[in-house]
């Protein structure tokens, strides 16, 4: 099995420190950052991500799966950065205003990292303004708002007006999810893709940035 | 235990349909059921109606007390949601299901707890979001309690829920949810456990095995009520089994009409 392989396998084992290891060593042996980062950690993500959407592992694989993808990337990131290798596209994430459930934006946040986008990540409690403020700040592709509650799923509607109020409604795609969030409700407060599952929503994300 | 029967909620899947549609005797026979299955209170919620979310809670509690004299646990965030409802209530005390210390849901409840003269759930969190050590939640449980019978609600009124996160996403939010239930029920015998139960196992396989194990562990630390699936057998038998096992049945004969009506299954 080649380096990249063994990489992929350890991080969907979870194995952090084997993934560390490896990385490291597929530096040092000449490895580009570009290559270990897409055909090693992506594409073992890549495959979590498939099967947590068929329900063949669950969510503390995909967790850890996560941290030994974030052990390896740190490692990453400085040759990535000094390379002039930039990701895909951008995502501002959040959990919208009066909302403190993190859970799913998590994992959005983790499959979206896993295709190689970068993500910033508003936490918990994020204002209208502050997703649409920060996409301007950040050129991001992408606003995507996490709700779970059904008194706080009314605030994406707000994201979307801030949108159109601050003129970058048509700049922007915005990304809609959460347990009581459905394709009816992304059309009717006018947002742009609902996904029901947050290896779906990576993956609308990926086709957003491509066709841009 | 206090049982508050979960499945009559907007948000599950097999429910949602008939809800939609008006659907009086799906919704009346879900409610009979849980209750003849050991039901305490019966739980409504509508919040997935959006548009119309006081209305659709005020049809259920009209439609579920046609059916069933059992006290009713309004489930809503909404001061707007939970007044409809408790106007049109005429079963037995009901619950609100809840409030919190967060100061925009916590000020508009308050009155309807003592107006209505409901019994009232209360969630470990505040402005400052949902806490995650055990000092935290207790500190939270106790302020509210404390607020809560200053405003004149009696402390078995109150339900404190210790905030069950899911296992599969922190190591530590089983022991953390246990060990919060058992300060609370020391410091404040008389204040009841409200639990979210099924929330441990979000995420993971086999959730009804986390469930049951789960379910027997809060007890043992003193959680004398859950929001539950009445109708699950395995886990009405655990919970018949575990009540005996804790000194709450004499003689078992609770567990023993149990089997002799042919319910208990492991």
């Amino acid at each position: 099995m080649n380096i990249l392989d063994e990489i992929s396998q350890f991080l969907q084992q979870g194995r952090a420190k084997n993934v560390k290891e490896l990385v490291q060593k597929a530096i040092e042996e000449g490895m580009d950052a570009k290559t270990i980062l897409e055909e090693g950690l992506l594409a073992g993500m890549s495959i979590i991500g498939e099967k947590f959407k068929n329900n063949e592992v669950y969510v503390p694989d995909v967790l850890i799966a996560a941290r030994a993808m974030n052990s390896g990337s740190e490692l990453l990131k400085p040759l990535l950065i000094s390379s002039g290798v930039t990701a895909k596209g951008k995502v501002v994430l959040g959990t919208v205003k009066g909302d403190l459930h993190d859970i799913g934006k998590n994992l959005v946040r983790m499959m979206m990292e896993g295709k190689g986008l970068e993500v910033i990540d508003l936490g918990i409690d994020v204002s209208a303004d502050k997703f649409i403020n920060t996409a301007i700040e950040t050129k991001a592709d992408i606003v995507a708002c996490s709700a779970l509650l059904t008194t706080t799923m009314g605030e994406m509607k707000n994201v979307v007006e801030a949108a159109k109020k601050a003129g970058i409604r048509e700049n922007i795609t915005i990304m809609v999810g959460g347990a009581p969030v459905s394709e009816n409700f992304c059309k009717d407060i006018e947002a742009d893709i609902y996904t029901q599952d947050a290896a779906s929503a990576a993956d609308e994300a990926v086709k957003v940035c491509i066709n841009k | 235990m206090i049982i508050i029967g979960e499945k009559l909620n907007s948000t599950l899947k097999s429910v949602r349909p008939a809800m939609e549609n008006y659907d009086a005797a799906f919704v009346q026979e879900l409610a009979k059921k849980q209750y003849e299955a050991g039901a305490n209170y019966i739980d409504l919620n509508a919040g997935m109606f959006y548009k119309d979310e006081p209305e659709r809670l005020e049809w259920l509690v009209k439609t579920v007390q046609e059916a069933v004299d059992i006290p009713l646990s309004i489930d809503s965030p909404s001061p707007k949601a939970l007044e409809k409802a408790l106007r049109a209530n005429t079963n037995s005390k009901p619950i609100i299901n809840s409030i919190t210390d967060e100061k925009e849901r916590y000020n508009p409840i308050l009155p309807l707890v003592t107006e209505f003269k409901t019994g009232v759930i209360a969630l470990c969190m505040d402005d400052e979001g949902m806490p995650e050590t055990v000092e935290d939640r207790f500190k939270i449980g106790a302020r509210l309690i404390e607020k809560l019978t200053k405003a004149g609600v009696q402390p078995e009124d109150i339900y404190i829920d210790p905030m069950v996160r899911p296992i599969g996403t922190g190591s530590h939010y089983g022991i953390v949810a246990i060990e919060t239930i058992r300060k609370v029920k020391t410091e404040y015998p008389e204040v009841h456990i409200a639990c979210g139960l099924s929330n441990i196992s979000f995420g993971i396989p086999v959730r009804k095995l986390m469930n049951q194990t789960f379910l027997v562990s809060a007890m043992t630390a003193g959680m004398d009520g859950a929001i539950l699936d009445p109708l699950d057998k395995k886990l009405m038998s655990f919970l018949y089994a575990t009540e005996a096992l804790l000194g709450y049945d004499d003689f078992c004969m609770n567990y023993m009409t149990k089997f002799r009506e042919g319910s208990l299954e492991v």
